[in-house]
């Protein structure tokens, strides 16, 4: 396993601040649980001073996870939220006496967790995936804001870092040309700058693409044929529009699962039984079971799914049926 | 605290009896196993006897079948390049989406490199494969099926025995990664339609750096390593001769402790499983539970990481292991996982705990006492927990 410190240990095994702060009035949410972690951060602010007076947090994730969020609420209990907004995902680290280089991407989600926070607090959105369809890494939600912030900020110059702290590029790759082009361009922009010494920047080509997307295709291919849900008549023929701004994936994902809790007494009913499997965009994969799977009224039951999550979600969903989980 | 075990399909401990069996080769019977003098000779026979001990564990017709490599991925490697090079004509291979890497990584860079095009055969979300898609993939096109035996995550077992003769049909070589099967599950395979078949030593209670290479007698074979006459050519390299005749002494073992395997360990483990899921809501048994491994289980415990679970069992002093995709600097969960559709809700936390017949019901205990703790501690700390806990009567896992 992974070479932690013994802070970071502390913080995983001792976390400080973990739990529901009840009188919140600043919460950023970030994450999925299909991306393998998230993270709720809740502050209580004075209104008048802007001083962050308590902060708590909920993760989902591993050792590093757990304790860069609560290396986070330690950091920035006390400050205001001019001072606090200015903390980077380097600090959290930092704070922690580092983070395994694979693992970074773990005090990047702390980061944006408290900024989503701020935003929150002043009634702003924070900018989240899926947003103004900058979406880069399609595998793990990842968008241009995010990338190009984590490479200048933490002065990036090579792919396998961006999936180190964004986790974008670490699934299929195909996402591989953009990340290219985003590090290409803001190394350049660093350079301009004085930041980064010309003979650091990257420059386009020199990651060995081939390679890698051969890797990855490969890869994928050997999914595609594996795992791929069976041909549905549901699918959509071309892609849906991304789903409308301002919902985290965290509140999508609960939304869903409300609504799929509601329908299942009716579905039980009849002997069957709906269960979410994966949220890809506007793509809900659900299983169905029992009676529902395989029933001529399948395609009846998915439909009214998909209303009803229309309904919830406010946005244009497509529920398509998957290969059920449990028989 | 005791340190408790239950890695052993990571790898297991050396036999006691093993080390004994193994540790006159190193200095007084040093002898090259390939020279005709004494020194030679003598080892020369030690490893024809641990050659037949092997046979009798793999149920061989001859003991010649066996060719001793330096471990279960070069076996795997060899037959897989073997294949390809002695079956001119095709140049397909056929395996499944759930294997080891030792052959996934190959057919990978085989398929990239345009020597093969490779099916992989998907699962269902027991782990079961696909035949359909398995019989529409075979053709006179595939000179190679390579199927494992028993997956190492989830301990299921494939039908494999019918798999090959379906190979059969069309004129494929076949071939199984049986590491995590031998010694665990009987073998015959006398009179079967297995052609190749992968064993690894450390899996069974014999030291690291030993496997070997079942090859049924007139099936096609190219070596992979060529150089001197040992192992009649079929693998150049001087014989690690104390790993062979640990590896002879632990196939006897296994021989010996078998029905234990089937019973003792087995139950050990059953009654982990069920105590964990009576115990902790909202976790189920990933695979196939009626095909399977007797020592092994993988259970899928939602809404928290394979990770944070591991770091406070070791700290209990328990080693088992995680699919989880943060433990092994991947970023998405086991391979094995995703081709089963496990939901990402139980993916990321699914622990494997897999027994040996070192284990006693104390490790069991052990585990039972601290594991629910673990895995309350670590929900309160998760966003998605709160609302999701249906509680454990309610949540009720649906098994074929
Ligand atoms: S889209 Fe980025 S890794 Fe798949």
């Amino acid at each position: 396993m992974w070479d932690y410190s013994d802070k970071v240990k502390d913080y995983f095994f001792n976390p400080k601040n973990a739990g529901v702060l009840g009188e919140a009035n600043a919460v950023g949410e970030v994450g999925a649980i299909s991306c393998g972690d998230a993270l709720k951060l809740m502050m209580k602010v004075d209104p008048e001073t802007e001083v962050i007076q308590e902060a708590k947090f909920q993760t989902f994730g591993c050792g590093s996870a757990i304790a860069s969020s609560s290396a986070l609420t330690e950091l920035i209990i006390g400050k205001t939220l001019e001072e606090a907004v200015t903390i980077t995902n380097q600090d959290i680290a930092d704070f922690l006496g580092g983070l395994p280089p694979e693992k970074m991407h773990c005090s990047v989600m702390g980061y944006e967790a408290l900024q989503a926070a701020i935003a929150n607090f002043r009634g702003e959105e924070w900018r989240d995936d899926h947003e103004e369809g900058a979406l880069v890494c399609k595998c793990f939600g990842v968008d241009e804001g995010v990338i190009e912030r984590a490479i200048r900020m933490n002065r990036l110059t090579s792919i396998e870092q961006i999936t180190d702290y964004t986790k974008a590029g670490g699934g299929c790759l195909t996402c591989f040309d953009k990340l290219e082009e985003l590090l290409a361009g803001v190394n350049a922009a660093l350079v301009a700058e004085g930041v980064l010494a010309a003979h650091e920047a990257y420059r386009l080509g020199v990651a060995d693409a081939g390679e890698i997307k051969a890797k990855a295709k490969a890869r994928k291919e050997a999914e595609k044929e594996a795992a791929a849900p069976p041909a549905s008549p549901l699918a959509p023929a071309s892609p849906l529009p991304p789903p409308s701004a301002g919902m985290t994936n965290l509140k999508k994902i609960r939304l869903i699962e409300e609504a799929i809790e509601e329908l299942r007494p009716y579905l039980k009913k009849d002997g069957g039984d709906c269960e979410l499997i994966d949220i890809d965009g506007a793509n809900v994969m659900v299983s169905l079971k029992g009676a529902c799977m395989g029933c001529q009224m399948a395609s009846v039951t998915v439909s009214g799914i998909q209303e009803r999550l229309i309904a919830k979600l406010g946005m244009t969903i497509r529920v398509i049926p998957v290969k059920s989980h449990a028989h | 605290m005791r340190p408790v075990y239950l890695d052993n399909n990571a790898t297991t401990r050396v036999d006691p009896a093993v080390v004994e069996a193994m540790l006159p080769f190193f200095t007084e019977q040093f002898g090259n196993p390939s020279s005709i003098h004494s020194f030679g000779a003598s080892v020369g026979q030690s490893v024809k006897k641990a050659r037949q001990q092997l046979q009798q564990l793999l149920g061989a017709e001859h003991d010649h079948e066996i060719i001793y490599t330096a471990s279960g991925t070069e076996a795997d490697n060899t037959a897989i390049l073997s294949a390809l090079e002695a079956m001119p004509g095709r140049d397909e291979i056929v395996t499944s989406a759930v294997e080891h890497p030792a052959v996934l990584a190959l057919c990978q860079h085989l398929e990239k490199t345009g020597r093969a095009k490779v099916h992989y055969i998907g699962v269902d979300s027991l782990g079961r494969l696909d035949l359909e898609a398995y019989r529409a993939a075979l053709t006179d096109k595939v000179a190679l099926v390579t199927l494992m035996w028993a997956n190492n995550e989830t301990g299921t077992i494939f039908p494999i025995e019918a798999l090959a003769e379906l190979a059969k049909e069309v004129g494929a070589l076949f071939h199984t990664d049986a590491v995590q099967a031998v010694g665990k599950v009987p073998i015959v395979l006398k009179g079967g339609a297995i052609d190749m078949l992968s064993l690894s030593g450390h899996k069974l209670h014999a030291p690291k750096g030993i496997g070997a290479l079942y090859v049924k007698r007139g099936a096609r074979f190219k070596p992979l390593l060529r150089g001197g006459h040992q192992e009649r050519g079929r693998r150049a390299g001087t014989e690690n001769a104390p790993g062979i005749i640990g590896l002879g002494k632990a196939a006897e073992l296994a021989i010996a402790h078998m029905a234990e395997e089937q019973t003792r360990v087995k139950e050990l483990r059953d009654r982990l499983e069920n105590a964990i899921l009576q115990r902790v809501p909202n976790c189920f048994v990933n695979g196939d539970i009626r095909e399977r491994l007797p020592n092994t289980t993988n259970i899928a415990f939602e809404y928290v990481e394979g990770e944070a679970i591991l770091l406070h069992l070791t700290r209990n002093g328990v080693a088992a292991s995680s699919g989880s995709a943060c433990t092994s600097g991947s970023l998405e969960p086991s391979h094995v996982m995703k081709a089963m559709n496990v939901p990402f809700t139980a993916a990321h936390g699914s622990i494997r705990f897999s027994f040996s017949r070192d284990n006693v019901p104390e490790d069991v205990d052990q585990v039972i006492e601290t594991l629910p703790k673990i895995l309350e501690k670590l929900r309160e700390l998760s966003p998605f927990w709160a609302g999701a806990n249906k509680g454990p009567n309610e949540f009720k896992p649906v098994y074929a």
